[in-house]
């Protein structure tokens, strides 16, 4: 049975892989730049996620960069995190979101402010991102607030989250994937995925222990434009895995054909991961290079998407 | 014990600036034990304090004290001989020993030498680490002694996070993840099925969440 309207959960019920994509909103008053981004990903996903203040600096709210994806009659993704609201904000906007018939959303804990343009601002985090799971789910399916109270309305939200693999320590990965299960996920969006075989042995744990039969496993691709970014991937971004045969591969071809050699990578990385066991899709994270998703799309099999 | 450190030099001098006699308070519990406002610093702080006021040409007197315990009542009563020879007080223990001054002595300025952190313990000679954010409601019980409110920097209470490298936080290579610790103390006691119990969100009433704190014990009040 159905828990909710969302397209990306009737993707999944049927069988197809699922793709879905992302899009940060501006960091101004710019409704336009939304569409025109959102736009660049019709036909070629089954949803696209709007990031929630991401890398903790400041930019249109998710809610209504969303809002204004849905009345485009596409399907936008809430993204949340537990950074910016306590549980009050967090249900009053799950609702808001719903009402506009914003039906799929993903719960993170969210980047430190560390990383952002507001570093002097305060954490919030009144609940984690497995408690926010867990709140999402109560909502829907129990018809109760958070804090107990009962709520006419309740909003239908397909619930994903994040999983990384490749952080530290690797041993408990499996088992944190487990956490977000209890909590009531549907799907989950993983990392960037460059490491394989790391990525395979994860998904051995998770199979290993059944939870690729409780939840649907997207994997996180994003192309590389130059070697520069992924050296700066490797080096800079906290819990990423970029091996070195790879900045060896990008670096192995003129600067000039390097996006083509991403590109590559990705439809070949695409190509190995549809072979594993307990992957239900692709969550193509293509940072400022929404065009080229279409063509990722393309060449690795994926269109035209499937109507359901 | 509550940690605590010097205010800059800069600070402590605009605020004395408009007197000229000053109490100079010091607190012998933990802002000695950590070096910031015991007997000692309140010497050093005095001589920098009066050094500076005399090669302005502005000289101040300055009387050194220092109490066995400023957040409490029955100590800070030791002043009430002294209090009157002074324009201002400046204190050197952490911001419950400031207070209870303050509110002991309601006609006094009264100023803080030290910026108050943390709850911590010491990690080795000369470093202290934040320990406790006294939530009110104890979860050391099922986070293997590791508190993840006061250590994890995102305050996850099912974590760790993504950002955990190499058994340090994302925020700073010098923080440990404080998750990555509780996995290690789950091993060690051969108790990682714990971790698979997901910890509900936590109820804040207890913590700063429910307004300001007082514990009143009926058998001793």
């Amino acid at each position: 049975m159905m828990k909710t309207e969302s397209i990306l959960e009737k993707i999944l019920a049927a069988g197809h892989l699922a793709v879905t994509s992302e899009c940060g909103p501006p960091r101004g008053a710019l409704p336009d730049k939304v569409r025109e981004k959102a736009e660049m990903l019709r036909g070629s996903v089954d949803g696209i996620n709007v990031t929630d203040n991401q890398t903790a600096m400041v930019r249109m709210s998710s809610l209504a960069a969303c809002i204004i994806i849905r009345q485009m009659g596409l399907n936008p993704i809430l993204q949340m995190v537990s950074r910016d609201r306590n549980r009050l904000a967090m249900q009053s906007d799950i609702i808001g979101a719903y009402s506009f018939g914003i039906d799929t959303m993903l719960c993170l804990s969210g980047d430190h402010p560390r990383f952002g343009d507001h570093p002097m601002a305060a954490n919030v985090h009144d609940i984690d991102s497995v408690q926010m799971l867990d709140m999402v789910r109560t909502m829907r399916d129990e018809g109760k607030f958070q804090g107990g109270d009962k709520l006419d309305g309740p909003p239908k939200m397909f619930i994903g989250a994040a999983a990384n693999p490749f952080a530290d320590p690797f041993e408990l990965r499996v088992a944190r994937l487990a956490k977000k299960v209890n909590a009531g996920v549907d799907f989950i969006q993983t990392q960037c995925i460059y490491n394989l075989d790391k990525f395979e042995l994860w998904m051995q744990g998770v199979r290993d222990r059944g939870l690729d039969e409780k939840v649907a496993i997207m994997a996180g691709i994003t192309p590389m434009k130059s070697v520069g970014m992924a050296r700066y991937m490797k080096n800079k971004v906290p819990g990423m895995d970029v091996p070195d045969e790879l900045i060896k591969r990008m670096a192995g071809v003129p600067k000039e054909k390097q996006a083509e050699e991403g590109i590559k990578i990705c439809v070949e990385s695409i190509q190995r991961l549809k072979e594993v066991k307990g992957v239900r899709g692709f969550h193509i994270m293509a940072i400022e290079w929404e065009q080229k998703v279409p063509e990722i799309m393309e060449r690795a099999g994926l269109l035209p998407r499937p109507q359901v | 014990m509550i940690t605590a450190e010097r205010k800059p030099m800069e600070e402590l001098i605009a605020y004395l600036r408009p007197f000229r006699r000053i109490l100079l308070l010091g607190c012998n519990e933990c802002v000695t034990v950590c070096a910031a406002g015991g007997r000692k610093e309140v010497g050093l702080l005095s001589s920098a304090l009066q050094m500076r006021f005399a090669k302005e040409g502005k000289p101040i007197e300055i009387e050194e004290i220092t109490l066995e315990r400023q957040c409490d009542p029955e100590y800070v009563e030791e002043l009430v001989s002294r209090i009157d020879q002074a324009d201002a007080v400046m204190s050197m223990a952490c911001g419950c020993g400031i207070q209870e001054v303050a509110r002991r002595f309601q006609d006094k300025p009264v100023f803080p030498a030290v910026n108050t952190t943390f709850m911590g313990a010491s990690e080795r000679q000369g470093v202290w680490a934040e320990r406790c954010q006294g939530c009110g409601n104890c979860v050391l019980g099922v986070t293997a002694g590791v508190c993840p409110i006061a250590r994890c920097s995102k305050q996850l209470l099912n974590g760790p996070c993504g950002g955990s490298t190499k058994g340090k936080c994302e925020v700073d290579p010098d923080i440990d993840c404080a998750w990555q610790l509780i996995w290690d103390r789950l091993k060690a006691l051969g108790m990682t099925e714990q971790y698979e119990e997901n910890i509900p969100a936590k109820d804040w009433r207890t913590g700063r969440g429910g307004g300001p704190r007082k514990i009143v014990r009926e058998d001793l009040a």
